[in-house]
């Protein structure tokens, strides 16, 4: 009984540090709401582009790309905003960084680990971004007129599955953030896992645009379910076999990063050499 | 009986890439990397019992900062070994964290557009501490400072000075029974000094909190601590009493002699010819007043650290 108190307490410790570590992320996002809204309007510019461009040439095809047509690509990436504003995590490159400003010592003498800490302050972010994207989004809406006409359970599953991109990412850029303990110059690494997001993730461009091999090399690897599965929730035609095998994978990649994390973490801590602040 | 802090024969090395300047050594080190060993804690021990406030004194990169930093499980050894309230503290567990703190002086742990009162309940959140208790302390710790005016302002418009006092009381709000403190005076002007000096001595005080303190200040050291560690080159040079460290350091006494008629004599003696020094200035003068005394401990650190 003391054990399952004792466990009760733990979590709604954990839940008690989320729910403040956002309060104190949406304040600073409030703080800086010209620097949020620049930030988000600069954000939109990515799809947009990838936007305009698909469309001209499904246009120049008839008005469909294999069998797309030009209100499913812009309803594709319009939500692919949506999906970007929350799997938006701490990046890589930020390590250097954290390690130079003695953030990660700051992070280490803390009774919580540091993966909890980013994810909790990430969450919190998304709130104001959210309110600033809202009418961001109505204004593309009817600028590029989209095919968008969900179930009611594509839209819960792509409600949990955008979170579960934000978990899958997060977990996924702390590990390799971690690189930084051993190699002081990890940004190479990172460049490649970059390039290779962009081009399986459904990012770029949906995958269906994609050849059979390189959708078949998607598959085995985390980056389609932090874009396109999530996108392809909402706006495309996916079984409810399809929409719920597809949370199911986002729950194994996420349990693989959280592994990779507790890992990687207790290496990476011995490498440490606190050098910064 | 060990004490609170334990440390034993604690040894920390760093394998440091090493190379001369110039294109031609950047491409040597291509093919050929230099490495280098910086011993820096080498076979350092000693106890410090609860409730203690020692001064850990070194010159830079004596390995004082390196040695707090192992204890408070940012670092792991190289060898040798250490037990903080009972843990090892690069096991990093949750309830040694939780009883500890390292505040440095550079570093800076608030968030720097929000005010300082939003950090701390970010803190408390983190330490997990319960709400009611938790309020009652850090009004205590922000009256004893006597901040109560800045943690209503963002971080970033507060001076050096008052950040440091706001993140000295941030850092003890879980009322940790170990500190580590790393510099906490430093780039501080000597009042400000003074209040976060005057504040540990509070805190060990009220809390009976066992203080590791490194400062290159001597008014820190001496306000403060009883006892002193000195080390130098990562080996440790004196374990002591403050008092001791000049008997054995100091080089020299100063002699201060007011004369009958008025004049004042100064003498700064070899500490082994005092007796026969002060005879002799009281057999040849009349004296109204006479002062023997070590030299200032400044001195006697430099003297250390030039031996």
């Amino acid at each position: 009984m003391s054990v399952m108190n004792a466990q009760a307490g733990a979590v709604r410790s954990m839940v008690d540090f989320y729910l403040t570590g956002m309060r104190t992320q949406i304040q600073i996002g409030f703080q800086y709401r010209a620097a949020t809204y620049m930030y988000t309007i600069g954000m939109l510019s990515e799809p947009v582009i990838y936007l305009v461009v698909w469309r001209t040439i499904a246009d120049q095809h008839g008005g469909t790309l294999n069998g797309i047509g030009g209100g499913q690509i812009a309803a594709y990436y319009i939500v692919w905003t949506l999906v970007r504003t929350f799997n938006i995590v701490f990046t890589p490159f930020g390590w250097e960084w954290r390690i130079r400003e003695g953030e990660l010592s700051a992070q280490l003498l803390r009774p919580i680990h540091p993966v909890h800490y980013d994810m909790a302050t990430f969450a919190g972010q998304k709130i104001p971004w959210l309110i600033m994207y809202a009418p961001l989004a109505v204004g593309l809406g009817f600028i590029f007129h989209p095919s968008l006409h969900p179930r009611p359970l594509e839209v819960v599953v792509f409600f949990v599955a955008i979170w579960g991109a934000y978990v899958i990412r997060s977990l996924n850029h702390f590990v390799l953030g971690m690189l930084t303990l051993f190699t002081t110059r990890a940004t190479a690494l990172f460049q490649i896992w970059f390039l290779t997001e962009l081009l399986v993730s459904g990012r770029l461009v949906p995958l269906t645009f994609m050849p059979q091999w390189a959708q078949s090399i998607a598959a085995w690897l985390p980056f389609k379910w932090t874009f396109y599965f999530p996108i392809e929730a909402l706006v495309g035609a996916m079984s409810t076999e399809t929409l719920l095998t597809g949370l199911l994978w986002q729950c194994l990649w996420a349990a693989i990063g959280s592994a990779l994390v507790f890992v990687t973490f207790r290496l990476s801590v011995r490498h440490y050499s606190a050098v910064g602040n | 009986m060990a004490g609170v802090v334990h440390v034993d024969a604690l040894e920390k090395v760093f394998r440091v890439p090493e190379r001369e300047a110039g294109l031609r050594a950047s491409l040597r080190s291509l093919v050929n990397r230099q490495w280098r060993e910086v011993r820096a804690v080498d076979g350092v021990s000693f106890d410090v019992e609860a409730g203690e406030v020692v001064g850990f004194l070194g010159p830079n990169g004596a390995g004082k900062t390196t040695t707090l930093k192992m204890l408070s499980g940012l670092l792991h050894p190289t060898g040798g070994g250490a037990r903080v309230l009972g843990h090892v503290p690069w096991g990093r567990e949750r309830e040694y964290l939780r009883r500890m703190t390292l505040v440095m002086g550079n570093r800076n742990q608030l968030q720097w557009d929000l005010p300082a009162l939003d950090s701390f309940e970010l803190n408390r959140a983190i330490y997990r501490l319960p709400r009611e208790p938790f309020r009652e302390t850090r009004d205590e710790l922000i009256e004893l400072l006597d901040i109560g005016d800045l943690v209503r302002k963002p971080v970033r418009q507060l001076s050096l000075g008052e950040r440091m006092k706001v993140e000295v009381v941030g850092s003890l709000l879980h009322l940790p029974q170990v500190l580590f403190l790393d510099e906490p005076t430093i780039g501080l002007d000597v009042t400000m000094q003074k209040r976060i000096r005057n504040f540990i001595a509070a805190y060990n005080e009220r809390y009976g909190a066992t203080v590791l303190l490194t400062s290159h200040y001597m008014a820190d050291v001496e306000a403060l601590c009883k006892r002193v560690i000195v080390i130098h080159h990562g080996k440790l040079l004196f374990d002591g009493r403050l008092e001791a460290l000049a008997d054995r350091f100091g080089a020299y006494k100063t002699i201060e002699a007011v004369l009958a008629d008025g004049e004042t004599i100064s003498m700064q003696v070899p500490r082994n010819e005092t007796s026969a020094a002060t005879a002799r200035l009281l057999a040849e003068n009349e004296v109204h007043d006479l002062t023997v005394e070590d030299p200032p401990i400044e001195d006697v650190i430099e003297q250390v650290f030039a031996s």
